[in-house]
């Protein structure tokens, strides 16, 4: 199980020093633990393109952001998304919550959310990798974020809800 | 009613050594008055989302200083921008050049054009400090005080829009832009 801790610990390790985020039911539970951390600055963004630009402000001054939007805002922030990762070329890394997509997997959802989300990174070509956080652990996420940092492009972790 | 290149100028002689980050209409004129690596044409861009990149370099380099030039259809996209960047106390100078229209696409008016307030949602969203220049002379007068000390601050600069225009090239590929801002900025490699 990835809780807050684990995952503001895992963001340490990889030198993460801005959160960019607008959260969802299931990441924000994480709201105490970002923002009581000493090491990670948690920017609020009012939508998901601007949270998406405001990471490539911060990529572009030598920051090491990560962007936490849910899927939904992953559909609205397209076009940002398209800017910061294909024309200034900047390696982005985002945390995707994917709502119902445990319920949806089972038949008991009829939310459409977990039915876009991997075409919709498919078309972007953002290469991504799932993190569950009821069968991985902080140090699965840890490697997931470091291979993601290392390929020195932009990549998505996408959040099993 | 100044004009664009007008507006621009005066900034040019204030900018200090802060950022400067040109949206849109702006980067027909801005390179032509500096070109320095810190001057960064944010063209190509994604429409509205020059504040929130100005803001996120602010955040990454405290003591910076950047300026935005954003036009009045971009703000339009992008309103929560202005409260988001009231969060935060960094010197992030936002000029709002309005000239009430889309100019590259014909002249069509933004919505609300000539009706709504900038300086009044600037500072409703929570931003202290914020200017209202209608006349280059106001802004002249204006440019001193409003370009130094704390940010964020909001200039609200009314241009006489100008037909037929296309849209900017600029001044050189992205990938260089990006490459000469980051190393002017230090975040190389």
């Amino acid at each position: 199980m990835i809780d807050g801790p684990t995952i503001v610990s895992a963001l340490q390790t990889c030198g993460i020093t801005h959160v960019v985020w607008v959260p969802d039911s299931h990441l924000g539970r994480w709201e105490a633990d970002l923002s009581s951390s000493p090491s990670l600055r948690l920017i609020r963004a009012t939508r998901e393109g601007e949270a998406i630009a405001i990471g490539g402000g911060l990529i572009l001054g030598g920051a090491r952001p990560l962007v936490m939007i849910q899927c939904t805002g992953l559909f609205e922030a397209g076009d940002a998304l398209r800017n910061i990762v294909y024309d200034l070329k900047l390696p982005l890394l985002l945390l995707v919550g994917v709502r119902s997509y445990r319920a949806f997997q089972s038949g008991q959802s009829t939310d459409n959310c977990p039915a876009f989300t991997e075409p919709i990174l498919k078309a972007w070509q953002v290469p991504y990798a799932w993190i569950d956080p009821e069968k991985h652990s902080g140090a699965d996420f840890i490697a997931a974020l470091r291979k993601a940092q290392v390929s020195g492009n932009a990549a998505a972790l996408l959040w099993v809800e | 009613m100044m004009t664009h290149r007008e507006a621009l100028e005066v900034l040019a002689n204030l900018r200090g050594g802060r950022a400067v980050v040109s949206t849109m209409g702006s980067v027909a004129f801005w390179p032509k008055l500096s070109d320095t690596p810190l001057d960064f044409a944010y063209n190509p861009s994604s429409m509205g989302q020059g504040i929130a990149l100005g803001l996120g370099m602010a955040l990454a380099k405290p003591g910076l200083g950047v300026v935005v030039l954003m036009g009045d259809g971009s703000l339009l996209m992008n309103l929560g921008s202005l409260v988001t960047v009231a969060q935060h106390a960094v010197d992030l100078y936002v000029l709002l050049i309005d000239n009430g229209l889309y100019e590259v696409t014909g002249g069509q008016p933004v919505a609300g054009a000539g009706r709504t307030d900038f300086a009044g949602l600037a500072r409703a969203a929570g931003i202290a400090r914020v200017y209202a220049c209608p006349t280059v002379e106001e802004w002249r007068a204006t440019a001193p005080e409003a370009l130094s000390g704390p940010g964020p601050v909001f200039v609200w600069l009314r241009v006489r829009g100008d037909l037929g225009q296309q849209t900017p090239a600029p001044p050189r590929p992205m990938i260089q832009q990006v490459a000469r801002l980051r190393g002017a900025l230090g975040a190389s490699g």
